[in-house]
C-alpha cells in the first residue's frame, strides 16, 4: 500500500533537515569520537545529542523534543567541537567524522548560562502561580545552572493577553521561550496547522492566523502541543473549581467515569516510571475525594463496541446483500474528538463515512442522565457528570451543542489526567499508596476489549473481538485474542480478517475478508483521508483513527512529559491489564447485556441507541473567517 | 556615478570573453582553475571559492542549483548594486560559468526587494542571453543547457544569510539552517546548491577569462585578487573603490579623502569599528575582513548614537529563531540605551561585552554571530566617550 | 481603493499559480504580485493562495509578517521608505524625515485616510554614497534635502 511510503506534506523548513547522510558506505557503520577526553563508539550520522545521552552525558536542551522534527534554535545544548570558531547545537549536528567534543567546557558553560539568562529575561509570570510549576523544563534549567539572579533583568509587566477562547487549550504568549516546539507539533507532527512563528526578529511571536483567538481558527483541541510545550506557555483549561463547588454541594450527585488510558498514566503525576497500572488506587482516590459515583468509562467502550460493531455489520449487509450505493465504505470510528473536528475541518464532504457512533465518554454521559437516573430516582438535573479523559478535546466534545440528547449536557465537565492528579493532591492523598478498591454498579464490570481503548488499534481489536463471532459464532483466530497487526506504534497500520463457516444470517460474507487500518496522528488521519479520496481505500471496511500519537495513551490531556519510549509503556500497561482479565470481549460484559434487556431494548443500533448514542457532524470547512 | 579606480581588473577592455572559454575547458578544470586562484568568497565569510564548487561538483544528485546572492543588505554596502547595473555580463556570464562548473542547470538570483528598479533591466539582459545563445539549451553550441531566473527579496536582512536565502527561496521565513549538512550537499529543495555573491561571479569570471596566475598576483597570501569597496560617511569621495587586499585603512582614507577622521566602521553594521590609532591595519581576510563596506566618522559623531543605529538594525533584522540574537542583540540595545542615560555601570557593560562574546560564538547563523560586533567594538575603542553621559533626569541634571 | 473584491482575488491567485506553479518555493513570487496589485495581502487572499498551495494559512501569514515589503494591512499608492541606516543617518535623515511627515501628515508608519501615501523607515536601500536616500515604490530618490523632499511629494500630489 502506498500510504506509508506517502510524503508528509509538512514543511521541510519545519521539520528542518533530518540529518541525511549521502554517502552510502557509512550507513550503518560505526565511528569513533572522544567527549570530554574519553573514547566511545557511535552509529555513523548519530548527533552529539543522542550520542551524550546514549553514553550517559548529560546535555541540557530545550527546543529538542524526540518526537519532533530539529530546530537547533534554543541553543541551550551547545557543545564545543574541536577545530570549530563557534559552539555547536549538539541536537542538531551529526557526528559523520571522527570529531573531539566537550560538553561542559567553560565557553560552553559561560554560553549557556548567558542564553538561560536572557531566556529568564524575557519570560513573564511566577514560577509559584503557574502550573508548570515544578514540571517545567525552563525552571529545571535554571536550577541546573544555578541561576540566583536576573543577570540582564527581567520583565516586569505581560505583554500579552491571556487567550482563553478555546473550551481546551490556553495560550499564554508571556511565558512564551519560542522553542517552536508547538509550532512543530502542530504543522509538523498532525498537520493542524494553527500556530506558527510571525513577524521577525525581537519582536518574533508564535501566534495563529490573523492573530485571531485559537476558537476562531481551525484547532481540533488535540493538545499534543501543550504536551511538548516546555514551560507554562500551553496549558489545559481547568474545570477543576467547578468540580470542587459541584462536589461540595450536597444537593449535586457527582459522577465521574474515568478513561481506560488514565490508569496507566497518572502514577507519573506521583512519581513512578511510566507503564505502572493504577486502577484500583485511583477509584479509592477518586472515593475519597467525594464523588458519588466512580464509574469505568470502559463500560461505554462496551457499548460503544456494541453500536460501532454492529454499525458496521449494517452497512456491510446494505452494500453487499441489498447493493445500496450509498453506503459509505469504510467506515471510520468516531472516539477520538480531536479526529471528529479534523475531518470536520479538512474533510467535511466525507463526514457520510464516519460511524454516528458517539465516543464513549459521550454515550456514558447520556446514560447516565437517563437509565442511571431513572435507576436511582436522581433527577438528572441534579447530576453532574465529570469525564477524566486523557484528552483536551473532549473539553470541546462535551461542550457541543448537539451532546444532549437526554435535555441535559451527557457530560458537564472534562477533566485531564493532568488535573485530576492535582485534585487528588489538593485532597492530601498520595495515591501510589491507596489500597486499591472497585468501580461502582451497576456499571462496575468491563471488558479487557473497553480496556484497551486506549491505545491505537483498541477499538479496532476490540470491534474486531466482537463483530467476528456475532458473525461466526467463534472466537477470533488470535492466540489469547491478541489481535496483533492491530498493535504497535506504526502511524498506519492495516491486516484483515477472513469470516468463514458463519451463521446462517450471514451468509453473505462468507469467506468475506474484512479489511482494516488504523492510523494515529493526524497527520497519519491525512494520507489515510488522501488515500481514500484517491479510490486506495475502496475495499477497506473498518478504519480506526485517533487524533493523538500512540492514541490516548498520548493525548494531549496526560501527563508531561511524552516520548515514544513512555508511549510504549503505557500501551503496554493497558495490554497486560487487559490479559488478566476475565470477560475480554464487550459483548459478553453482563452490565452491557442488562442494558440492552432494561433500557436500549431494541438493540445496538436501535431507535432508543440512536437518539442517545448517536449524533451528527457539522461540515465546518478551513475557510476562517 | 561610482568611483571606480583605475586599474585593469574591472577594464571592460581587459574582461575577455570567459564563457566561451569555459565552455571549452571541463567542469573539473574550472573549478581547479578557480580553486587555484585563492578566490575566496567576497560577501564577507570568504570561505575559497573553489572548495565550494569542488564539493558541489562531486555531490552526486541529477539536479542542482547556482544562486547568486544579490540580497546587498549590508548597510554601507551598493558594490553589487554597481556590478549588477554596470558590469551585468559579468556577473550574469559567472553565473553560467558556476553552473557550468559544477554542472547545475538553474540558477537564481536573490535580487533584494530594495533593488527592484533592476529587475526589469536584469530580466532584459537575460533575455539578450538567451537570444545570443548565452543561456538556455545548447548554451555557444555545447550541450550544456543553463537559465538563470529572477527573484525578488522583500525586505529581510537575514536573507542575505545563504541557509535563509534558501530558505526564502522555498516560500518560506528568512530563517537560518542547521550545518551541517551545508548547502553544497542540501541546498534549495535538497538538492546541491552554491550561494555566491555578486562579486564572487564576477571575479570568478575575471579569473576563468584572465587565469588563475595573473589573478592571484594581487591580494596578500590569504586574500587574492582585488576587492570592491563600498565607502560612504564622513569623506570627499564616496563610491566604489577597486582595491588590492591588504590595502591598509589609512590607504584607503587617503584614497577616498576622509579627513578629521574619528573612526572607520569595516564591514558593515556587522563588522568592526577602528579607530584612529588602528589604522594602520589592512583589509583581508587576515586582518580585518569585510564583505565591501567601510563607513566613515569623522571627530563629531557620537559613537554612541552608531552604536545605537547598527543595534536598533539587528533588533530588528535577526530573524528570531534562536535566543542568542532574538534577546541578546534586545539587550545589547538596552545597554546602548543605559549608556544614554549615563545609567550603565561599567561592571554592567562588562557584563554585556561577554554577553556579546557569547552570541559570537553560540548564534545560529553569522547574522547573530557578528551582530555584537559594533557593540564590543565601539565599546572597548570609545570607552571614554561612551561612559561619559551623566545621569539625566526628565529635565536633564 | 477598497477592500477588494473576493472574486477578483480568487481569479488574480489562479492566475498566479499558473504562472509560477504551486509549488511552496512560489510563495513569494506570488505574494509580491498581490502585493503590488492590491496594495496588501488580505486574509481572503493568504488563506485563497494557502489553499492552492496546499500549505496552512497561518504559514502564509507567518511568511507575511516576516518580510517588511509584505503587508497585511492595506497600503498607499506611493508607499514612501526613508533609509535610517547609518550612512543615510550621517547625511541628514532627520531633516528629511521631518519634512516628510510634515508634508504628508503623517507619522512614520502611517498610511493616509485617502491611501495615496505610506510613510515607513526601511533599513538600507545601498545608496549609501548619496544620503539621505529613500525609495518610492521601486524608484530610487537620492541626495535628498528638505526642499527636494518638498517638490517630490508636491508631483506626486
Amino acid at each position: 500500500m502506498a500510504i506509508n511510503a506517502m510524503q508528509n506534506r509538512a514543511p521541510v523548513a519545519q521539520k528542518p533537515h533530518k540529518v541525511e547522510i549521502k554517502a552510502d558506505a557509512d550507513v550503518g557503520a560505526y565511528i569513533d569520537v572522544e567527549i570530554n577526553g574519553k573514547g566511545y563508539t557511535v552509529p555513523f550520522g548519530m548527533t552529539i545529542l543522542e550520542a551524550c545521552r546514549n553514553n550517559n552525558i548529560h546535555i541540557p536542551s530545550l527546543c529538542y523534543h524526540e518526537d519532533l522534527c530539529l530546530a537547533g534554535a534554543c541553543r541551550v545544548c551547545v557543545v564545543e567541537v574541536e577545530g570549530m570558531r563557534t559552539l555547536q547545537a549538539s541536537c542538531a549536528y551529526p557526528i559523520t567524522n571522527k570529531i573531539k567534543i566537550w560538553t561542559t567546557s567553560e565557553r560552553v558553560r559561560k554560553a549557556r548560562r548567558h542564553i538561560l539568562d536572557l531566556l529568564l529575561s524575557e519570560h513573564y509570570g511566577e514560577c509559584y502561580s503557574c502550573v508548570r510549576n515544578n514540571n517545567c523544563e525552563l525552571q529545571r534549567l535554571a536550577k541546573e545552572y544555578g541561576v540566583d539572579f536576573y543577570r540582564f533583568g527581567h520583565i516586569k509587566e505581560p505583554r500579552y493577553e491571556v487567550d482563553r477562547s478555546s473550551y481546551a487549550i490556553v495560550r499564554d504568549m508571556d511565558k512564551c521561550v519560542l522553542c517552536k516546539r508547538c509550532v512543530r507539533t502542530c504543522i509538523d507532527l498532525q498537520e493542524v496547522g494553527v500556530l506558527e512563528a510571525t513577524r521577525r526578529g525581537y519582536s518574533t511571536l508564535i501566534s495563529t492566523f490573523m492573530d485571531k483567538p485559537i476558537l476562531d481558527v481551525i484547532c481540533i483541541n488535540c493538545g499534543q502541543c501543550i504536551n511538548r510545550c516546555p514551560t507554562g506557555a500551553l496549558r489545559a483549561k481547568d474545570p477543576s473549581d467547578e468540580i470542587w463547588k459541584a462536589i461540595d454541594d450536597p444537593t449535586k450527585h457527582v459522577v465521574i467515569q474515568t478513561a481506560p488510558s488514565i490508569r496507566a498514566a497518572i502514577g507519573e503525576e506521583f512519581g513512578l516510571p511510566p507503564g505502572h497500572s493504577m486502577t484500583g488506587q485511583m477509584v479509592t482516590a477518586l472515593r475519597m475525594i467525594g464523588f458519588d459515583r466512580v464509574f469505568d468509562t470502559n463500560f461505554a467502550a462496551d457499548l460503544t463496541i456494541m453500536e460501532e460493531g454492529t454499525e458496521l455489520l449494517l452497512r456491510l449487509k446494505r452494500k453487499y446483500l441489498f447493493g445500496d450505493p450509498e453506503v459509505k465504505l469504510p467506515q471510520f470510528t468516531s472516539c477520538s474528538p480531536g479526529w471528529i473536528k479534523f475531518i470536520e475541518h479538512y474533510y467535511p464532504e466525507h463526514l457520510d463515512y464516519l460511524s454516528t457512533c458517539k465516543s464513549p465518554q459521550q454515550m456514558f454521559g447520556a446514560i447516565i442522565k437517563t437509565f442511571y437516573a431513572q435507576e436511582m430516582q436522581i433527577d438528572p438535573a441534579n447530576i453532574v457528570t465529570v469525564a477524566v479523559m486523557p484528552c483536551t478535546a473532549k473539553k470541546f466534545e462535551c461542550n457541543r451543542p448537539e451532546m444532549n440528547a437526554s435535555g441535559y449536557k451527557d457530560i458537564d465537565y472534562g477533566l485531564t489526567t493532568r488535573e485530576l492528579a492535582q485534585m487528588i493532591k489538593e485532597a492530601g492523598i498520595y495515591l501510589p499508596e491507596l489500597p486499591k478498591s472497585y468501580f461502582d454498579e451497576p456499571f462496575g464490570n468491563a471488558s479487557g476489549a473497553g480496556l484497551i481503548f486506549g491505545a491505537t488499534g483498541g477499538v479496532m481489536e476490540a470491534a474486531l473481538r466482537t463483530v467476528y463471532e456475532i458473525v461466526t459464532g467463534r472466537e477470533v483466530p488470535f492466540e489469547n485474542l491478541d489481535i496483533t497487526p492491530c498493535r504497535g506504534m506504526d502511524g498506519v497500520r492495516q491486516g484483515s480478517v477472513i469470516l468463514t463457516d458463519v451463521k446462517d444470517e450471514w451468509r453473505f460474507l462468507e469467506g468475506f475478508e474484512v479489511k482494516f487500518m488504523i492510523a494515529h496522528g493526524t497527520s497519519n488521519a491525512r494520507k489515510v483521508m488522501e488515500a481514500l479520496i484517491h479510490g486506495e481505500l475502496d475495499d477497506y471496511h473498518f478504519v480506526e483513527i485517533m487524533a493523538c500519537p500512540g492514541g490516548c495513551i498520548g493525548g494531549g490531556g496526560q501527563p508531561i512529559p511524552t516520548s515514544p519510549e513512555i508511549r510504549r509503556k503505557r500501551a503496554e500497561a493497558i495490554y497486560n491489564e487487559d490479559k488478566e482479565l476475565p470477560i475480554r470481549k464487550s459483548h459478553e460484559n453482563p452490565h452491557i447485556k442488562y442494558i440492552y434487556e432494561k433500557f436500549l431494548v431494541d438493540g445496538p443500533c436501535g431507535h432508543i441507541s440512536h437518539k442517545l448514542l448517536h449524533t451528527h457532524y457539522v461540515k465546518r470547512g478551513k475557510f476562517i473567517v | 556615478m561610482p568611483i571606480i579606480n583605475d586599474t585593469v581588473f574591472f577594464d571592460e577592455r581587459a574582461h575577455g570573453e570567459a564563457l566561451e572559454k569555459a565552455l571549452k575547458m571541463t567542469p573539473q578544470e574550472v573549478v581547479l582553475e578557480v580553486r587555484e586562484s585563492g578566490l575566496r568568497g567576497r560577501g564577507g565569510a570568504g570561505f575559497p571559492t573553489g572548495t565550494k564548487w569542488m564539493l558541489a561538483l562531486t555531490a552526486k544528485s541529477d539536479k542542482k542549483f547556482v544562486v547568486c546572492n544579490a540580497d546587498e543588505g549590508e548597510p554601507g554596502t551598493f558594490k553589487d548594486r554597481v556590478l549588477l547595473s554596470e558590469y551585468t555580463k559579468l556577473v550574469l556570464e559567472g553565473i553560467v560559468i558556476g553552473g557550468y562548473a559544477i554542472q547545475a542547470q538553474k540558477g537564481f538570483i536573490y535580487l533584494r526587494g530594495e533593488y527592484a528598479y533592476l529587475y526589469e533591466y536584469l530580466n532584459d539582459y537575460l533575455e539578450r542571453m538567451r537570444k545570443e545563445k548565452r543561456l538556455g539549451k545548447n548554451i555557444l553550441g555545447t550541450n550544456f543547457d543553463f537559465d538563470i531566473e529572477i527573484r525578488l527579496g522583500s525586505g529581510a536582512y537575514v536573507c542575505g544569510e545563504e541557509t535563509a536565502l534558501i530558505e526564502s527561496l522555498e516560500g518560506h521565513r528568512g530563517e537560518a539552517r542547521n550545518r551541517p549538512p551545508f548547502p553544497v550537499n542540501t541546498g534549495y529543495l535538497g538538492y546541491p546548491t552554491i550561494v555566491n555573491n555578486v562579486e564572487t561571479f564576477a571575479c570568478a569570471y575575471i579569473v576563468i577569462s584572465k587565469g588563475a596566475q595573473w589573478f592571484s598576483k594581487y591580494g596578500t597570501e590569504k586574500s587574492k585578487g582585488m576587492k570592491l569597496i563600498s565607502v560612504s560617511g564622513d569623506c570627499k569621495k564616496p563610491g566604489v573603490y577597486e582595491v588590492p587586499f591588504g590595502i591598509k585603512v589609512k590607504e584607503l582614507l587617503e584614497l577616498v579623502g576622509a579627513e578629521d577622521t574619528k573612526a572607520v566602521q569595516i564591514g558593515g553594521a556587522s563588522g568592526i569599528c577602528v579607530p584612529m590609532s588602528e589604522i594602520d591595519r589592512n583589509i583581508s581576510f587576515e586582518d580585518i575582513p569585510t564583505g565591501g563596506s567601510v563607513i566613515i566618522f569623522n571627530q563629531n559623531r557620537n559613537m554612541l548614537e552608531v552604536l545605537k543605529n547598527f543595534m536598533e538594525f539587528f533588533v530588528e533584522e535577526s530573524c528570531g529563531q534562536c535566543t542568542p540574537c532574538r534577546i541578546g542583540n534586545k539587550k545589547l540595545l538596552e545597554g546602548v540605551e543605559l549608556l544614554e542615560e549615563g545609567k550603565c555601570s561599567h561592571k554592567y557593560l562588562n557584563e554585556l561585552i561577554e554577553l556579546g562574546k557569547t552570541m559570537q560564538i553560540a548564534s545560529k547563523c553569522g547574522l547573530g554571530q557578528s551582530s555584537p560586533n559594533p557593540f564590543i567594538s565601539i565599546v572597548t575603542n570609545f570607552k571614554d566617550e561612551i561612559m561619559s553621559n551623566s545621569i539625566r533626569g526628565k529635565n536633564g541634571y | 481603493m477598497i477592500v477588494p473584491d473576493n472574486n477578483v482575488i480568487v481569479n488574480e491567485v489562479e492566475k498566479l499559480i499558473e504562472k509560477y506553479g504551486s509549488g511552496r518555493e512560489n510563495l513569494l513570487p506570488v505574494l509580491q504580485d498581490i502585493q503590488r496589485k492590491f496594495g496588501f495581502i488580505s486574509d481572503f487572499a493568504m488563506q485563497e493562495i494557502a489553499h492552492k498551495m496546499n500549505i496552512h494559512p497561518v504559514e502564509v501569514y507567518g511568511v507575511v509578517t516576516f518580510y517588511s515589503f509584505l503587508s497585511t494591512e492595506p497600503k498607499g499608492k506611493y508607499i514612501i521608505r526613508l533609509c535610517k541606516t547609518i550612512s543615510c543617518d550621517l547625511a541628514g535623515k532627520d531633516a528629511v524625515a521631518n519634512t516628510l511627515q510634515r508634508e504628508l501628515g503623517l507619522k512614520f508608519g502611517e498610511t493616509s485616510s485617502d491611501r495615496k501615501f505610506t510613510l515607513e523607515y526601511c533599513h538600507c536601500i545601498g545608496m549609501c554614497d548619496q544620503g539621505p536616500a529613500m525609495l518610492i515604490n521601486e524608484q530610487v530618490y537620492t541626495k535628498l534635502t528638505p526642499s527636494k523632499v518638498i517638490e517630490i511629494i508636491e508631483n506626486l500630489k
